[in-house]
C-alpha cells in the first residue's frame, strides 16, 4: 500500500471536518444525551440529539478520538439536522452498508460528504471509528422514543 | 547469532505487508513464534497427541510426560522451588483472577486495604476492584512519579499494617517501568500482606528469579514470551497454594469424587480442571528453550539497547511526546502532536509498520497521562536499531501527510 491508497482514506474533506468540525457543543436540557465509547480504543462520543415531533431538530457533539471518528461524528450531525427520524436510520442503515463496502449509489438520499468516508470500508481496523457517531444517534433515537 | 539468523527462526517476519518488509513493533501485545515452538506442537499433534494423567496406553504416557516437562522447564525458567508451586493457566489474566477467587476473596474482611500502582494493566485492577466490591476491602493507589516510576517511599507510605494484598506489575506495558519488585515484597511482607505480580511483560524479556524475588504470586503469559496464545502460568508459593480453595472444579483436578463431597488432587493439579492446555504448555516448553539458549540477560540487554536508541532517535523529532522513565524495558511509548495514535498507528501500516494504538489496557494510568490514547513501540530479540530508524522514517512520513492533508 503506498500513501495513493492512505488518500482513500484520508480524504481532503474528512480532514476538513476532522479540523473544522461541525456542530460540536452540548444542546440544552429538552435534548437526549448519548455517551459512547469504543472500549478497544478509547474513542468517546457524547450526543446530544433534539428531536420534536418526529423530526431531529438539532445535533451536537463532544468527544475524542482519531480523525476518523471525529469527522464522521461532525458529519453525522450535519446529515441527521432536519431529517425525520426514519430517514436519519435509513441513512444509519446505509452508511452501515457503505463501511461494508456495499455499492449505496444508488439510494434516495444525497449522501454530502459522508461519501468521502466510503474509503474506510478498505481498512477493517478503521470501520469502528466511522460507525460510532451512528451508532450514538440510533441509541440516542431509541431513547428519545422511550421517554 | 546475528540478527539475520534470528529472524530466520521466525518465518513470519518474512514477508512484506502493504508493499515494504514487515516490521514487527508490537511484541508486547504478542510476541511472534520460532521455527522450534511451532514445530513442538505440530509434533505433538502429529505423534503424540492424547490426554494426560489418565490414559494408561503409550501415547498417553508419551504426552503426560511432555506436558509435566514443560512444567519442569517453566520451573527452572523462573527459579521456583519446586513444579508444586507451578500452575498451568489460560494467560496472565486467567492466573490473576485464580487468585482474586481463589486467594482474596476468601481471605479478605471489611477494613482491608488492597494496594495497586495507577500503572496497572486492566487485568490486575478489575480483579482486585471486585475482589474489594465482594469482601468489603478497599484499594489504595501507590503515587507515581511525574517520569512514571514508583519510589520506595511512596510504597513504604502507602502500604500499612491493614494492608494485606499487593498487586503491582513488574514491567509496565506503557511506560516499560521496570518496578524494584524485590524491594517491594519485602515491604509488602514487612506488613504482614502477600504480592502479587503482574509479569506479563517481564517474564518475556528478562531472568526472573521467584526465590530471590520473593513474590507469593506472580502470573504470565506465554504468548508474549515466543509461546503459543492459551497458555500461562501462575506461581505460587506453596503455603498459599495449600491454603487455597480450587476455583474451577471439574475432571482432571479431584481426588475422590462421592454424590455428596469431593476431594481434591494435590499441587499443582488442583487448579487445572478439564483437560489442560497440553499442547499449549508443550509449545511454552519449547520457547523457553528457545529463549534460555540467548540467555534472558542477553535478551534484555539487547532491547535495552534498541529502546534507548529509539528514545533519542524520537527525541529529535519535533512535536513528539515520549512518555516513560529513561530507564526502562524494551518499549517506547508515544504521541505526535496533531496526530491522533490510531491515524499515526495506519499511516505506519501502510509503511509495513506494525505498532499498537490505543489506550493499551490501561485507562487509569491514560487519564494520568492526561491522553486518550497512545502509540507504542515495543521490541524483542528479532528487533534491532533498523527497525527503529524505519519507525522513525514513517513518523516523520505521517507528520509530512497529515501536514499535507490539514
Amino acid at each position: 500500500m503506498s500513501f495513493n491508497n492512505l488518500d482513500t482514506l484520508y480524504r481532503q474533506v474528512i480532514m476538513d471536518h476532522y479540523k473544522n468540525p461541525r456542530n460540536r457543543g452540548t444542546l440544552a436540557d429538552e435534548s437526549v444525551t448519548i455517551d459512547m465509547n469504543n472500549p478497544t480504543c478509547g474513542d468517546r462520543i457524547e450526543l446530544h440529539l433534539q428531536v420534536e415531533d418526529g423530526t431531529v431538530k438539532d445535533a451536537k457533539f463532544e468527544g475524542e478520538g482519531c480523525s476518523i471518528s471525529m469527522s464522521s461524528a461532525s458529519m453525522m450531525t450535519q446529515a441527521v439536522k432536519g431529517k425525520n427520524i426514519e430517514d436519519a436510520l435509513e441513512m444509519s442503515s446505509i452508511f452501515s452498508k457503505m463501511m461494508l463496502g456495499e455499492d449505496v449509489e444508488d439510494v434516495d438520499f444525497d449522501l454530502g460528504d459522508i461519501e468521502a468516508l466510503q474509503g474506510v470500508s478498505k481498512f477493517p481496523a478503521r470501520i469502528k471509528c466511522a460507525t460510532l457517531a451512528w451508532k450514538a444517534m440510533e441509541k440516542a433515537v431509541s431513547a428519545d422514543e422511550e421517554e | 547469532m546475528t540478527i539475520k539468523a534470528i529472524r530466520e527462526q521466525f518465518p513470519i517476519l518474512n514477508q512484506e505487508v502493504n508493499g515494504h518488509p514487515l516490521v514487527y513493533l508490537d511484541s508486547a501485545a504478542t510476541s511472534q513464534k520460532p521455527l522450534s515452538v511451532i514445530e513442538s506442537m505440530e509434533a505433538y499433534y502429529k505423534q503424540h497427541n492424547s490426554n494426560v494423567h489418565r490414559g494408561v496406553h503409550t501415547l498417553g504416557t508419551r504426552a503426560t510426560d511432555q506436558y509435566e516437562g514443560a512444567r519442569d522447564k517453566v520451573k527452572n525458567f523462573i527459579n521456583a522451588s519446586s513444579t508444586e508451586e507451578v500452575i498451568f493457566t489460560r494467560g496472565t489474566t486467567t492466573s490473576l483472577n485464580t487468585v482474586a477467587y481463589g486467594y482474596a476473596r476468601h481471605v479478605l474482611q471489611e477494613g482491608d486495604e488492597i494496594v495497586l500502582t495507577e500503572m496497572e494493566h486492566h487485568s490486575n485492577i478489575i480483579p482486585w476492584q471486585q475482589a474489594a466490591k465482594y469482601t468489603g476491602a478497599t484499594l489504595k493507589y501507590i503515587p507515581m512519579e511525574a517520569d512514571g516510576t514508583i519510589t520506595l517511599d511512596s510504597v513504604r507510605s502507602t502500604v500499612t499494617e491493614n494492608t494485606k494484598l499487593v498487586a503491582v506489575t513488574h514491567v509496565s506495558n506503557v511506560l516499560g517501568t521496570i518496578n524494584p519488585i524485590k524491594e517491594i515484597a519485602q515491604i509488602a511482607h514487612d506488613n504482614g500482606a502477600v504480592i502479587v505480580v503482574d509479569g506479563a511483560q517481564s517474564v518475556p524479556h528478562m531472568q526472573v528469579d521467584m526465590q530471590d524475588l520473593d513474590c507469593d504470586f506472580y502470573a504470565f503469559s506465554g504468548h508474549k514470551m515466543c509461546g503459543p496464545t492459551g497458555v500461562g502460568v501462575l506461581y505460587g508459593k506453596k503455603a498459599l497454594l495449600e491454603e487455597m480453595e480450587p476455583v474451577e472444579f471439574g475432571g482432571e483436578m479431584i481426588d475422590f469424587v462421592g454424590l455428596y463431597d469431593s476431594t481434591w488432587k494435590d499441587l499443582p493439579w488442583k487448579f487445572e480442571g478439564g483437560t489442560p492446555i497440553i499442547a499449549g504448555a508443550i509449545g511454552l516448553g519449547a520457547a523457553i528453550d528457545f529463549l534460555s539458549d540467548f540467555g534472558m540477560d542477553n535478551i534484555l540487554e539487547h532491547e535495552q539497547q534498541i529502546a534507548k536508541y529509539a528514545q533519542e532517535k524520537l527525541s529529535d523529532v519535533d512535536g513528539l511526546t515520549i512518555y516513560g522513565p529513561k530507564e526502562r524495558g524494551g518499549l517506547v511509548t508515544f504521541n505526535i502532536e496533531g496526530v491522533h495514535p490510531h491515524d499515526t498507528a495506519t499511516v505506519l501500516d501502510a509503511e509495513g509498520i506494525a505498532v499498537r494504538a490505543g489506550h493499551h489496557c490501561a485507562q487509569p494510568l491514560m487519564k494520568w497521562l492526561d491522553v486518550t490514547a497512545t502509540a507504542r513501540a515495543s521490541f524483542y530479540l528479532y528487533n534491532d536499531e533498523s527497525d527503529v530508524d524505519r519507525l522513525v522514517e514513517g513518523i516523520q512520513r505521517a507528520k509530512e501527510y497529515f501536514g499535507d492533508v490539514i
